[in-house]
């Protein structure tokens, strides 16, 4: 079972402002029944551009229930400056936390609001806005959402891309592509936001792969193998191959040789480049 | 408040009769039945006792019978043996409906160069007779198809499908985890290879399970250590576990004229009750050949997990396909491999009844559903008037 908090168990069971709203001035509306979760929001906004009113209907888990709800009470008294301002992260705070596996049900609240804003300044209140590149076919998610979770949330992993966007959470197709935009997010080759739709994208230099293979090597590989008891050690990184030479209980062991290509040379394939080759060090 | 029990398929309750055999085994009875002293021999003694009643029950040998921890481990062991015993076997045959016990074996396996081939199913989750006899090959080392559907209930014809198997030389797996204790199965009459069962399924506790090996079938043990079980599965015996488990087969047999009446008839009175009361409510699975315990009804436009959190303010238990319940995104394999539309399978809610259900029970969750599901539809964006197409692709 999830552990919930109190807040979010208290917004599932007494939801706030759930319903429809007629007269509504702004309608955003994210997700589908296919892909297990829906939101459309209502929003009520006065002439000084104040949010006067909010109302949800959501399809899903307690937690994108309770997000909903959470968000229609943040929104009310706001101006649209403000609104603009909220970020998953602040809806998921506002219930004191959520599950890792369900912080997509924050980002789906942020995306409604968006999507409504947006709906208010003039522009179609379409669920699916086609914005970017579409990365996960599973469940509609774009680079564009995946890059802004990334940059919002610090995210490092394409677990956790998953957790926060669902992007890759259905056949895993899309992790590979994934993993490039992971690697280019963090290497920071894409530190300023891209226009929405911008092309493929940029190949690694050598020194952004070095770095990026180190980091990914340091900060996450090597701690693995070191829970089973063993070690790596990087040799050296000639183009997209990597070198590596094994340490602790990996020596001699028989499933060394899996290790190297399962998870080592998979991850680095993952986050850096999909070329990578890892060898052992003779 | 006492928990309206209906997840029976996850886990049961020991029985009060079993929690009394096996109480004296976790206290005074401490012994080794591996030890050279009558001390630890008498505790031997409830082990073969709870072997030749556990044999009693499937209609097989005593020493057909390994104790195990789990049934994630007797299928493991099984398949394991049945491809090693033949190494120039090279393919397995499995359903894509089966236990992940199976199924991540079976992934795990082609990764190591085993070819596998996953059997589909149709809309109410039967199996194809033809299909599965075409996909036989020469090099087929083992077909792995489970007895019971643990989310649908659907029962698959197996003494039919084991006797298909073997008349090919192949060995026949089943994980038949879900139908002891709550369908006849007898050994007897039926070629089976290896069969897999679980205690906490059948009101033993958890942590004991136990795997039939026919005679004759080769073996290859998967714990390798000490002598127990013959050498056939190293590790000191869960004594209390076991005589719990021996004591639980008893009952079940006992039990079994129970489970397909009064049991059944509460399923039934539950499930025509919702569908009745509820609209767009459907039933997953074979109405033909389902366990007498078992129910999966797919609600429409509401999400499982929330179904699941409303009824546990009542104090009811079920469980879900929903994705939501578990880690993943997507809704259960079984679902989706019956071709349940998303729409359905999202809001997808198991009931598993046992020996205790009560009627009062059935009262209480037939009284409070329509409710919980008038509740979430109401706060959902989608209707009967909105339904609309899947966009996935998935």
């Amino acid at each position: 079972m999830w552990e919930y908090t109190d807040t979010v168990r208290d917004h599932f069971l007494n939801p706030r402002n759930a319903g429809t709203m007629d007269d509504a001035d702004a309608v955003g509306e994210v997700g589908s029944l296919a892909c297990g979760d829906a939101l459309k929001l209502f929003l009520k906004i006065d002439d000084a551009g104040v949010i006067t009113d909010a109302k949800f209907q959501t399809f899903g888990c307690a937690s994108a229930i309770a997000s909903s709800s959470v968000l229609t009470e943040m929104l009310k008294g706001k101006t649209l400056a403000e609104a603009k301002k909220i970020s998953n992260k602040d809806i998921a705070k506002a219930l004191g936390g959520l599950p890792k596996e369900k912080m997509h049900c924050s980002v789906m609240g942020q995306e409604a609001l968006d999507a409504a804003l947006k709906n208010f300044a003039g522009e179609a209140a379409v669920a699916h806005e086609p914005e970017g590149e579409l990365v996960c076919k599973c469940f509609g998610v774009t680079d564009v959402q995946i890059r802004r979770a990334i940059r919002e949330n610090g995210l490092t992993t394409l677990e956790e891309v998953t957790d926060f966007t669902k992007a890759g959470g259905g056949c895993g197709d899309c992790h590979e592509r994934i993993g490039q935009i992971l690697a280019e997010e963090l290497s920071g080759a894409a530190a300023a936001p891209k226009a929405p739709g911008d092309g493929a994208p940029k190949p690694l230099t050598n020194l952004e792969r070095m770095r990026l293979v180190t980091k990914v090597i340091d900060e996450e590989i090597r701690p693995a193998l070191k829970n089973d008891g063993g070690d790596l050690e990087l040799v050296d990184i000639d183009g997209r191959q990597v070198i590596v030479s094994l340490r602790g209980a990996c020596v001699g062991c028989p499933a060394s040789k899996l290790t190297l290509a399962d998870f080592v040379e998979k991850r680095l394939r993952e986050t850096v480049d999909p070329e990578i080759t890892v060898k052992e060090a003779r | 408040m006492q928990p309206i029990y209906l997840d029976n398929n996850a886990t049961t309750k020991v029985a009060p009769e079993v929690l009394e055999e096996m109480l004296p085994v976790l206290g005074e009875f401490y012994g080794n039945p591996s030890s050279m002293h009558s001390f630890g021999g008498s505790v031997g003694a409830l082990v073969k006792k709870a072997r030749e009643r556990t044999a009693q029950a499937l209609g097989c040998r005593p020493e057909e019978i390994i104790f195990t921890s789990c049934g994630s481990e007797g299928d493991n062991t099984a398949i394991l043996s049945a491809l090693r015993a033949n190494p120039e076997k090279r393919h397995m045959v499995t359903t894509r409906v089966e236990h992940p016990a199976v199924l991540s074996l079976a992934k795990h396996l082609e990764t190591r160069g085993i070819a596998v081939t996953y059997l589909g199913v149709d809309a109410s989750g039967r199996l194809d007779l033809d299909e599965l006899r075409a996909s036989l090959r020469k090099d087929t080392a083992v077909v792995s198809v489970m007895y019971a559907n643990n989310e649908t209930g659907v029962v698959f014809p197996i003494p039919e499908i084991a006797a298909m198997v073997r008349e090919r030389g192949i060995a026949f797996h089943t994980d038949a985890v879900q139908a002891v204790g709550k369908i006849p199965i007898s050994l007897k009459d039926m070629p089976v290879d290896y069969l897999v069962l679980s205690g906490h399924k059948l009101h033993a506790p958890k942590g004991v399970g136990a795997l039939y090996v026919r005679r004759g079938t080769p073996f290859r043990p998967f714990l390798i250590g000490g002598h127990q079980e013959r050498g056939r599965r190293a590790g000191t015996e869960n004594t209390p576990g076991i005589v719990a488990l021996g004591k639980a087969m008893e009952l079940a047999v006992a039990g079994i004229g129970d489970e397909n009446t009064r049991v059944k008839a509460l399923r039934d009175r539950l499930e025509t009750g919702l569908v009745a009361a509820i609209p767009d409510a459907i039933v997953n699975g074979d109405p033909a050949s389902r366990l007498p315990n078992t129910t999966s009804i797919a609600f429409k436009y509401v999400e499982g997990e929330a179904i699941l959190l409303l009824l546990d303010t009542f104090g009811i238990c079920a469980s879900s396909g929903s994705a939501c319940t578990s880690g993943s995104l997507e809704p259960s394999h079984v679902l989706r491999a019956m071709g349940v539309p998303f729409t359905f399978a999202h809001g997808s809610i198991r009931f598993s009844l046992s020996r205790y259900t009560t009627d009062a029970e059935i009262d209480t969750v037939l009284r409070e559903m329509p409710g919980v599901i008038k509740r979430l539809r109401k706060m959902s964006p989608f209707s009967a008037a909105t339904d609309e197409k899947p966009s996935c692709t998935c």
